[in-house]
This record gives C-alpha cells, sequence and structure tokens, in this order.
C-alpha cells in the first residue's frame, strides 16, 4: 500500500479518476461509450480525440525535458506544418487526390524535422540554453507560418487529409490510432534501445555523462529532432481537423499545455528521470479539464485560471522545499546536498 | 587583556548531517593579531568548522563567543555583522561589477539621492592602498582581473567592514610564488594591525611561514591546539593522519607482485611534453601494460588537468600523445575511450556519479556509451554484468536497482571503477580514488589496483596522500605548479626525496 | 598569470583593464549602432523617414512596450524571466476597462490597476523566492492565471469611454514645429529614468546586478538576495499594470486577447538592448534602444509597402538569434579576460 502511494503515477491516475467521476455526477452519460455507424461515440472518445495532439506534443516534450531542455517552439511548428501542407494542397493541381494529401503530410514532416534540427543545432552544437534556443523559433516561427499562407486562412477540401483528424479507423477516430502509435514508438524507442537511459543520463549530469564517453551532442539533438516531428504531426491533426491552415491560432499555448502534461505526470523540469505514461495520464487530466469546464457551464476560456492553478499546485507538490517547509525542518536542504563536500 | 580573551571562542561544537558527525565537540580559540592554521586532511571537517563560524551552517551543540558576546549564528550576514568575514578559494565576489563596488557593496555611502560614486571610489583606494595595493584600477571591473588579484579585493572588502577576524579558506590553491607572497604581505599587514587570521591551506612550506599557532582536525574531532614554532613538521603530519596510518600499514608494499613492466614491448601510453594553455605544461610519460604510475605533487599542482589531457576530457595544445606506438589526439573522452583508456574523476558527484540512475545503469554507462544508443546492452548482460562486480567488488547494498546516490561514498566509488572496468581498458586512470571514504573500502580498493596491475592493466593512480601513491607506484611523475618537474622510478622512493623534488625545483 | 609582479606598472595595468571594462558596453554600443544604421538606411530609401515626427512615432506607437522592458530588464539582470508580462498587461486593460464601464473614478481605477498588477508580481516572486521554483515555470501559471483572469472578466471586447482616458488616448504635447508626442511617451520616459536611477543609484539596483553576476557571491556578501529577487518580479509586474494602462490610453478598449504574444516582444526587446538572458550585464536605456529597434523594423516594413506585417515577426526573431550569437561570444571573452 505504501510503495502504492509512493509510486509516482499514483496522483496523477487518481486525480483523472476523480475528474471523470466529477464529470460523471454533472452529465450521467458522461462516461457511456456508444456505437454509431460502426464508429465508437462519447465524450471519452471525444477526451482522447481532442487532446491527441497534446499527447503528440507532450511525447516529444517529455524527452527534451528530459535531456535538461525545453522547446517552447513546438506551438509554431504545428502552425508551420499545417501552413506547407495546407498551402501544398491548395496550390497542387490535383487538391483532393490521395497523393496530393499524402505529398503534404510529407512535406509537414520534413518541415517538423528540419525544424527540429534547427533547434537541436542551436542548443547542442552552439550551445545555447534551450529556452532561449527555441524562443527564437517561437518568436519567428508564426511569422513564417504567415509567410508560407500569405496572411490568409488556406482551407483545403481534401478527403484523404481530413481523414488524419476527424476520420475513423476500425471504429476509433484516425487522431487516437496515430497518438498511440507514436507513444508506441517513442515508448519502444527509448526503451528498447539505450536512448532512455542514456537521455536521463544526460539530463541527470551531463558532465558525468560526458567523462562516461557519451555523446550528449547526438542525444540532444535526437530529442529535439523528434520533438520537432511530434509538433509537425500534431500540427496536420489540428490544422486537418478545421480543414484548415490558420498560422495565427494553430497550436497557440500548446507548448504549454505540453510542459504542463510533462509535469503533471510527474517528470521533473529540472531533467532526468521520466515518464511516458506519466505524460499521457497528464495530457489527458488536461484535456478532461477542459472538457469539465465545458460540462460545468463555465465560460471555456476560463480553463486557463484551472490550468494555472494546476501548474501551481503541481510544482508545489514536487518543489522540495516545499515538502522540507511542510516538513518543518530546521535545517536548510543546501546541508544535505552538500554533505559530501562539507565534511 | 587580549592576549589572554580570544577574540573567538569556539567550544563543544557538534554538527551533525543525516549519518553523519561532520562535528564532534570541536573548540577553536583565535586570539587577536595572530595568524592561526587550521590544519587537517580532507574530511577532517575544517570546512565544516568554518561553515559554522561563518553562519552557513547551524550548529547542534556547543558554543560561539565573538568579542565576548555569545552567537548562534543562522545566516552568512549575521557572523559578518559580528565582525566575521571570509574570503573563499573560489572568490565569493561579483565578477560583472567594478573593483570599488565589489569592495563596497550593500555598504556603499550615500548622499541624498542616491548612491555617493565619489565617495565610493575614494573609500576603495582608500582601502586598496592600505593593503599596497594601489596599482589596481578601482574602476576596472572585476572579471578583468586574475584570480589572485580578485582574491586580494575579497580581503580588501573585509578589511572595509573593518574585520576583527579574517577566515582564509584555502586561498593559495589557484596562486603562484610570486602571488602568495604578495598574498603574505597583505595577511602579516592586517595580522599586525590587530586582526585575528584564520588561515586554511593544504601547503605546509605556507603554514609554516604564515601561521603563529595551529589547530589540528582529526575525522570531525579535535586533536589539539599548538604553537606552529614548536610542532615540528612530521609531528603535525602524524596528528593529521593519525590512526589512519596504521590502518594502512596493513597494506604492506606487496613486493611480491611486483614483477617489473613489461619493459620490451613498446609502452601503451606515452606522452611527450604534452599541455595546454591555463592548465598544465611538459607533461612527459612513457607508461608500459601492468606498471602503475603515480603522480605526486600538491593540491593543485596539476595532477587532475594531466589526467584529463590524456583522457581527452580537455584538449592538449602542446606536445604528443601516442598509444601503442600510434600518434593521438584525442578531442573528446569518447576517442580516448575507444583507444582503451579510462578516467574515474575525483569529483564523484560532479563528475562520476549519476545519482538518480540505478547501480546497474552506472555500472554499465560507459559500456553503453562506447556502443551508441541503437545497441542496447541486453537486460541480462547487464543484470550479469551489475551482479558480477557487485559480488566480487563487495559493493553494499548488494541491489542492482538502488539508487546510486543513496550508496555511500565507498560503494559509489566502486561502482564507479567498476563502470571503467567492465569496458576492459589498457589503461585506467584514477584521480583520488579513495577520498572520502572509510578505511575498510580504501584498503579494498588499493587492494584491486594491486591485482589489476598484475593482470597487465596500466594505471595511473593521483592521490593527495603521499604514502598511498608511494606504496601503490612503480614509478612516480612529479608536478610541480602545473608542470611536470620529475619522473622517476619507485625503488624505495621516500616521502623526504619528492618533497625535495618539490621544494628543490624552481618553478 | 603573474599578474602581481613585484615591480607593478600602475599605468599600462590601468590602461588594459579600462580597455577590458569597456567590453561590458560592447552589446549596448552595438544596439545603439544598429538603431543609427537602421535609420540612416530608412532615411536613404524614403523620402521623409528622416524626420524628428518618425522618431517621436516610433516612442508614441510602442510606450507600452517601452515600460515592460524596463520590468523585463530588471527580472532578466537577476538571471530570472516573466512570461506573464503581456497577459498581466490584458488583464490591466479588462480591469480598467470594466471598473470604468462601471462608471469608477479614472484616477481610483489607475491605482488599483497598478496595485494589482504589482501584488501580482510580488505573489509570484514569493512563489520563485520561497519554494525554489523556476521563474520560467511560475510565470507561465501567471500568464495562463491573468489571460484566464481576463475571460472571467469578460469574454467580449469593453470599450473605454471615460472623459480622462479619451482625453490622454487624444492628447498631444507640442515639442517644436510639428513635433509632438503623446502623454504616454512621457510617462514612458519618466519609467525609464525612474529605472536608470534606481539600478544605479540605489543599493537595491546594485544588489539586482549583484545577484545576476553570482547569486550565491550575494548572498555570502550578505546583501538582500531573497527581498531584492521577489521585489523584481513586483516591479516588473508593476511595469506591466502601467503598461495596461498606456495601451489603454492608446487603443480605448479593453480585450481579453490583448497583448498576446507581447512577453516575446519585451524579452526581444531587452536581449536586443545588450542585456544578458544570464543577468548581470545590461543597461535599461540598452532596453529602450531595443524597443526603438523593433520599432523601426515595423516602420520599415510599413514603409515598404511590399512586406507584409508577418515579417516583423520573422525579422524579430533573426535579431533575437543574432543579439544571442553576440552575447554567446561575448560571455566567452569575458570568462577569457
Amino acid at each position: 500500500m505504501n510503495a502504492l502511494l509512493k509510486h509516482r503515477l499514483t496522483w496523477p491516475v487518481l486525480a483523472l479518476v476523480l475528474l471523470l467521476l466529477l464529470n460523471q455526477l454533472f452529465r450521467s452519460d458522461f462516461l457511456s461509450v456508444r456505437v454509431q455507424d460502426g464508429h465508437l461515440y462519447g465524450s471519452l472518445i471525444d477526451i482522447l480525440r481532442n487532446g491527441a495532439p497534446t499527447i503528440l506534443i507532450a511525447l516529444g516534450m517529455t524527452l527534451v525535458i528530459a535531456s535538461r531542455g525545453i522547446d517552447l517552439s513546438v506551438g509554431a511548428v504545428a502552425a508551420i506544418a499545417g501552413a506547407v501542407s495546407c498551402t501544398y494542397i491548395y496550390n497542387s493541381p490535383d487538391p483532393s487526390s490521395l497523393r496530393t494529401a499524402a505529398g503534404g503530410v510529407a512535406i509537414a514532416v520534413v518541415a517538423g524535422l528540419v525544424l527540429g534540427l534547427w533547434n537541436g543545432f542551436l542548443v547542442s552544437v552552439i550551445g545555447i540554453q534551450p529556452i532561449i534556443a527555441t524562443l527564437v523559433l517561437m518568436t519567428a516561427g508564426r511569422g513564417l507560418a504567415q509567410l508560407v499562407t500569405d496572411g490568409q486562412i488556406i482551407s483545403v477540401s481534401n478527403d484523404s487529409y481530413q481523414a488524419i483528424g476527424a476520420g475513423f479507423f476500425l471504429g476509433l477516430p484516425i487522431s487516437i490510432l496515430i497518438a498511440a502509435a507514436a507513444f508506441g514508438v517513442a515508448g519502444l524507442l527509448t526503451r528498447r534501445t539505450a536512448l532512455g537511459t542514456l537521455i536521463e543520463a544526460v539530463g541527470i549530469n551531463p558532465v558525468a555523462s560526458r567523462l562516461a564517453g557519451l555523446s550528449a551532442r547526438s542525444i540532444i539533438w535526437t530529442v529535439y529532432v523528434f520533438s520537432g516531428l511530434c509538433a509537425a504531426i500534431a500540427g496536420l491533426m489540428i490544422s486537418s481537423n478545421v480543414t484548415a491552415a490558420d498560422a495565427n491560432n494553430a497550436g497557440l499555448y500548446i507548448e504549454m499545455d505540453a510542459i504542463l502534461a510533462v509535469v503533471i505526470g510527474g517528470t521533473s523540469l529540472a531533467g532526468g528521470r521520466y515518464s511516458l505514461v506519466g505524460t499521457l495520464v497528464g495530457a489527458l487530466i488536461i484535456q478532461t479539464l477542459t472538457t469539465t469546464v465545458y460540462t460545468l457551464g463555465i465560460p471555456p476560456e476560463v480553463t486557463l485560471v484551472f490550468k494555472a492553478l494546476v501548474v501551481i499546485i503541481v510544482c508545489l507538490l514536487q518543489s522540495s522545499k516545499a515538502r522540507d517547509l511542510l516538513r518543518q525542518r530546521r535545517r536548510p536542504v543546501a546541508k544535505q546536498s552538500d554533505v559530501k563536500v562539507a565534511v | 587583556m587580549n592576549e589572554i580573551v580570544p577574540v573567538v571562542d569556539m567550544s563543544g561544537i557538534s554538527i551533525e548531517f543525516p549519518g553523519v558527525k561532520a562535528l564532534d565537540a570541536v573548540d577553536l580559540r583565535l586570539f587577536q593579531g595572530e595568524v592561526h592554521a587550521l590544519m587537517g586532511e580532507n574530511g577532517a571537517g575544517k570546512s565544516t568548522l568554518i561553515k559554522a563560524l561563518t553562519g552557513v551552517y547551524p550548529i547542534d551543540s556547543g558554543t560561539i563567543t565573538v568579542l565576548g558576546a555569545t552567537h548562534r549564528f543562522s545566516s552568512p550576514a549575521e557572523a559578518q555583522a559580528a565582525r566575521i568575514s571570509t574570503v573563499y578559494q573560489e572568490v565569493n565576489l561579483c565578477p560583472n561589477l567594478s573593483v570599488e563596488e565589489n569592495i563596497l557593496l550593500g555598504r556603499e555611502p550615500r548622499r541624498r539621492g542616491g548612491i555617493h560614486w565619489k565617495e565610493v571610489r575614494r573609500k576603495a583606494r582608500e582601502v586598496l592602498d592600505q593593503l599596497q595595493l594601489g596599482h589596481i584600477d578601482p574602476g576596472s571591473v572585476l572579471s578583468t582581473h586574475s584570480i589572485a588579484i580578485q582574491q586580494l579585493i575579497a580581503i580588501a572588502r573585509s578589511v572595509q567592514v573593518d574585520a576583527k577576524v579574517l577566515i582564509l579558506d584555502e586561498p593559495t590553491s589557484s596562486l603562484d610564488a610570486d602571488e602568495v607572497q604578495q598574498l603574505f604581505t597583505v595577511i602579516r599587514t592586517l595580522r599586525d594591525r590587530g586582526v585575528a587570521i584564520l588561515f586554511v591551506s593544504h601547503f605546509l612550506e605556507q603554514v609554516y611561514e604564515i601561521s603563529d599557532r595551529m589547530t589540528v582536525l582529526r575525522n570531525g574531532r579535535l586533536v589539539g591546539e599548538y604553537r606552529t614554532r614548536e610542532l615540528p613538521r612530521m609531528g603535525l603530519i602524524s596528528k593529521m593522519i593519525g590512526k589512519e596510518m596504521d590502518a594502512l600499514a596493513e597494506l604492506e608494499r606487496a613486493e611480491s607482485r611486483r614483477q617489473p613492466g613489461r619493459q620490451d614491448e613498446a609502452p601503451v601510453l606515452q606522452a611527450q611534453d604534452l599541455g595546454r594553455k591555463g592548465s598544465v605544461r611538459d607533461v612527459t610519460i612513457a607508461l608500459h601494460a601492468g606498471e602503475i604510475l603515480g603522480l605526486a605533487g600538491l593540491l593543485g599542482s596539476g595532477r587532475t588537468e594531466t589526467a584529463r589531457l590524456l583522457f581527452g576530457a580537455d584538449r592538449a595544445d602542446q606536445g604528443h600523445l601516442s598509444i601503442d606506438g600510434t600518434a593521438q589526439t584525442f578531442r573528446s573522452p569518447r576517442t580516448a575511450i575507444n583507444r582503451g583508456i579510462a578516467f574515474s574523476s575525483e569529483n564523484r558527484k560532479e563528475e562520476g556519479l549519476i545519482g538518480d540512475l540505478s547501480v546497474r545503469d552506472n555500472l554499465v554507462l560507459a559500456m553503453q556509451a562506447s556502443k551508441g544508443w541503437l545497441r542496447r546492452v541486453p537486460r541480462s548482460t547487464q543484470d550479469q554484468l551489475a551482479e558480477k562486480f557487485i559480488r566480487t567488488l563487495d559493493i553494499r547494498p548488494a541491489n542492482k536497482d538502488a539508487l546510486i546516490r543513496n550508496l555511500s561514498g565507498g560503494n559509489q566509488q566502486k561502482v564507479l571503477l567498476a563502470r571503467w572496468l567492465i569496458t576492459n581498458p589498457r589503461l585506467l586512470i584514477l584521480d583520488e580514488p579513495t577520498r572520502g571514504i572509510d578505511i575498510g573500502a580504501k584498503t579494498q580498493i588499493q587492494k584491486l589496483i594491486s591485482s589489476l596491475a598484475a593482470d597487465g592493466m596500466s594505471i595511473i593512480f593521483i592521490s593527495a596522500e603521499l604514502e598511498e601513491v608511494l606504496r601503490l607506484s612503480d614509478h612516480i611523475a612529479i608536478l610541480k605548479d602545473r608542470q611536470m618537474v620529475g619522473h622517476i622510478p619507485n625503488d624505495g622512493v621516500t616521502m623526504e626525496d619528492v618533497m625535495t623534488i618539490i621544494a628543490g625545483t624552481p618553478a | 598569470m603573474s599578474v602581481l609582479t613585484r615591480t607593478p606598472t600602475p599605468l599600462g595595468r590601468t590602461r588594459i583593464s579600462r580597455l577590458q571594462g569597456k567590453a561590458r558596453y560592447a552589446p549596448t554600443l552595438a544596439t545603439v549602432g544598429l538603431f543609427l544604421a537602421m535609420f540612416a538606411i530608412g532615411a536613404g530609401m524614403y523620402p521623409g523617414f528622416l524626420s524628428g515626427q518618425v522618431f517621436l512615432n516610433l516612442l508614441i506607437d510602442n510606450t507600452f512596450l517601452i515600460v515592460l522592458a524596463v520590468g523585463m530588464t530588471f527580472v532578466i539582470l537577476t538571471g530570472g524571466i516573466d512570461l506573464s508580462v503581456g497577459s498581466v498587461v490584458a488583464l490591466s486593460m479588462m480591469i480598467a476597462a470594466a471598473l470604468l464601464q462601471a462608471g469608477w473614478n479614472p484616477f481610483v481605477v489607475i491605482a488599483l490597476v497598478l496595485l494589482t498588477g504589482a501584488t501580482f508580481g510580488l505573489l509570484m516572486g514569493l512563489v520563485i523566492q520561497v519554494f525554489e521554483i523556476q521563474p520560467f515555470i511560475v510565470t507561465l501559471a501567471g500568464l495562463f492565471l491573468a489571460r484566464g483572469l481576463c475571460y472571467v472578466i469578460s469574454v467580449d471586447s469593453i470599450t473605454v469611454t471615460d472623459p480622462f482616458f479619451t482625453a490622454m488616448a487624444q492628447a498631444r504635447i507640442p515639442l517644436a514645429e510639428k513635433l509632438f508626442v503623446s502623454p504616454g511617451v512621457v510617462i514612458a520616459l519618466v519609467v525609464v529614468a525612474v529605472a536608470f536611477y534606481v539600478l544605479h543609484q540605489t543599493r537595491f539596483g546594485r544588489t539586482v546586478y549583484a545577484i545576476g553576476g553570482g547569486e550565491s557571491s550575494a548572498l555570502l556578501m550578505g546583501l538582500a538576495v531573497p527581498r531584492t529577487k521577489v521585489l523584481v518580479y513586483g516591479i516588473s509586474g508593476l511595469c506591466s499594470a502601467i503598461g495596461g494602462i498606456l495601451f489603454s490610453f492608446y487603443s480605448l478598449s479593453g480585450y481579453s486577447l490583448a497583448a498576446t504574444g507581447m512577453e516575446l516582444d519585451a524579452i526581444a526587446a531587452v536581449v536586443v538592448g545588450g542585456t544578458l538572458l544570464t543577468g548581470g550585464y545590461g543597461y535599461v536605456l540598452g532596453s529602450l534602444a531595443g524597443v526603438l529597434i523593433l520599432g523601426i523594423v515595423q516602420t520599415f516594413i510599413s514603409y515598404e509597402g511590399t512586406l507584409s506585417s508577418w515579417w516583423t515577426r520573422i525579422v524579430i526573431g533573426a535579431l533575437l538569434l543574432a543579439f544571442i550569437l553576440l552575447q554567446k561570444l561575448f560571455s566567452r571573452k569575458v570568462k577569457l579576460a
């Protein structure tokens, strides 16, 4: 029992369950899932579907944060990805064919990879602090997206493209399947290879990792590229869902949601140990929170207030200082960590 | 009267950290106008005692009396208010601000409308002149000065507050001989003005040159208080080392093991005048298979810097390096590791451990790093290796899933050793592998080093404890002031021999 | 290494250290130089660019950003960051608009808004200091909270019709013939002057620099580090509130989506203005120059009819990158020196 209480996923999962139950109280059909035309429908499915872009971006963000970094540019990258793919489809001679849709997707994915390479370059080669390096793209990115769309909202009508965000496969929304696949790939990539451990090693102690012969540069580069890729796919989902590219508003504040999901999932912003499952739960909590606010009849924009409160509470729970204050410890925290130097 | 009443009287000071009694009923008295040396080996409790006096650590028991008033400091500011100033080894000033500001920060003279900058300049100049540092421009930015000057400016700051007690914590470790003399001139000036000075240094000669009295600590306990001129050097050393000497003596010099190194073959490692600007120079080494090379020299003489050059942690910009007769340039540790070199840093916490990972993950890290992230070491292999080394090195707790940060220092050190042994290196560089760990683990590690060499591994062994170096090494390379000044075979070399070489060679 | 020879050469030494000391002005000088160059290029390319009023319009159109950049300079000098400023601007505008609509006295409203902004900042500072949580995440929460509170007040835009606010919006202060500024410019410049004074003439200001130079050193020197760290966020909050009021003068409305992303502009202005993101180096006057550079980029793009507005963001991003790289070079130099 004690081990269960201490497990870092216990509290996030509990919070998610409580949120879902709260919704059930207000709407008795909340937890029910029904089948209609062979497709699954229901609030739970909606949460998963609407949360898919956040889940994707949060996956990439988890690895970046584990490596002691942060990627503020994901929202801008998502906007750029949507912009390039929609513009490509819009301008192609056959805007409704599957081939065109595939071309658009490919271009967006390449764009995401290139932007990830750029961020990784600034962080790992030039050695700029991650928050600042990615701030550059965060600032310029939406301008680039507008440059691509020429400041217009580009609407496309391509059934294949639309399927990414709104389609169904085997009764499940395709966006959920994509997010699940990405989750699986990330899990395999990090745990079947040594990538996960090495990311953690670099995140916990970069100096010691270098002296152990680790090439931090390639690892850090990899996580930013992965983050760019995730952001691009999320951008495709977002634009496909509304069948348009909106350079200004697509993925706005999604970097905040993603960071929040990672933090709620128990991964420390200081880097090191991470949990992809935790991030998944975190992203679902955020999406459920949004839904809850809606269910309770509060204006949806006010969700931001709740998110802010959640961030503060979670950070306080993670802060060792806060825990120490709670325990009323007399000694300064510095003392314990300095023991080896001191004695 | 001041001859009798000490300026600072610390008595019965105890401080406990979780699991460690860092200080156990220690006394320290400082008198007006004396230079008092605080002596002890690493782990004796010197830093802890200083931190208690400067308000960084609260004390668990005992009393601190300064100028007749009893204090319980809970912050550096409170200690400063009691006229105690400290100058640390790593200069604690603000590099981005001017010299004059650093001297007067927080006490800037003010007039109506803000800080009186002219007065700041005047006061700073006054203090600098008093210390014969008039050549320093008070308006220059601190970071444009050498560490030595920065340290003197830190002292100037404490003079400016009219400190009655000045604590100098390893002030000379990065200074050259001229700079040390300049520092001593300043110290004497202050002493003659009645300041009580607590001087901490690893350099015995400096202690004998500058101090009037000394207090010796060992393992967190007080050994005694002595007049410097009444305590000969050997007496001091034995008081500092104490019983440890007997314990270490158990590990008798294993002459029988010592087959002469395989001199006929090409040396595993050969360095010719290797160096790096601002780090160390003239490193010339030839090391054969199965040989142990000890690096001797005082703290700050360039031992660690030498190791870092050989391992590629820092890039050499002078001289040549060859492995098995092939010339090499190491751009990063990776290249060195690929050539069969391993390096265990003296700084376990910052440069060795991945604290939040398990013992197993830490053990296989170097092996995994050399394979690249795509080819993961299979879990079964990881477990086998972990179990094997936990058993052979007697790592406790014998739990491969324990987080390494929860292990004791000695066991952490064994894990780090095992990390490199797994990669089966030809040359193992060990920087202070026995520092700060208990006697039992220390002896185990020393035995391990001997047996590794007997199996044909070449080892470079670095330790601040000269006896340890002499006991283990086949050859001894001697460093002084970041330069290699000697390289002698260890056939009955004594501490005095080494000290003579260090003392006798001009910098 | 052997700086301390027995026969010091005072003159030579002094000159060298003076020269090296100048390095700390390098990024700021680069900013001013860049501004002058851009202005000169503009004058060469467009007739009518080289006029006093074009310059004054840079100030008039960016009063709020100037004030935000001032607050941000304090925070960044200590090595922190404040991501909440844009949202606090919006919140200030919403509070002002809502209260004015309810018929409150405009001066009471302004006082209340300033108090709210300062309190908001102080609370964030307290959380950062007391619980040792990274400034970035705390102010991110502040960003969410302030923006969310805007929506709590109203989801729709509120027009300001208060006579004092409209008077401030329309007032022009003539400086010379055909040259004028708005009252907002005066306020913004007063804020800059006060900030300059505080940073360079008070112990608080010097502590701000000291923290940026080395927090643990500052602590060991007995400076009031915790108090100062909390206060800089309070100052940033206060500046955001002033910025909100100025933006209200400028736009005569309150709108929940106002000033979205303005925190990025403020950070960019400070960085372009020569302040090191790691803290310790930089000047509030540099930040003013940084805002003017962002403004002149916008002016350029509006003069050049063929360029679209989004080029502003791209150019700001590029400038940000250029100055970050410059800083990287600069700090390497400082380390070597």
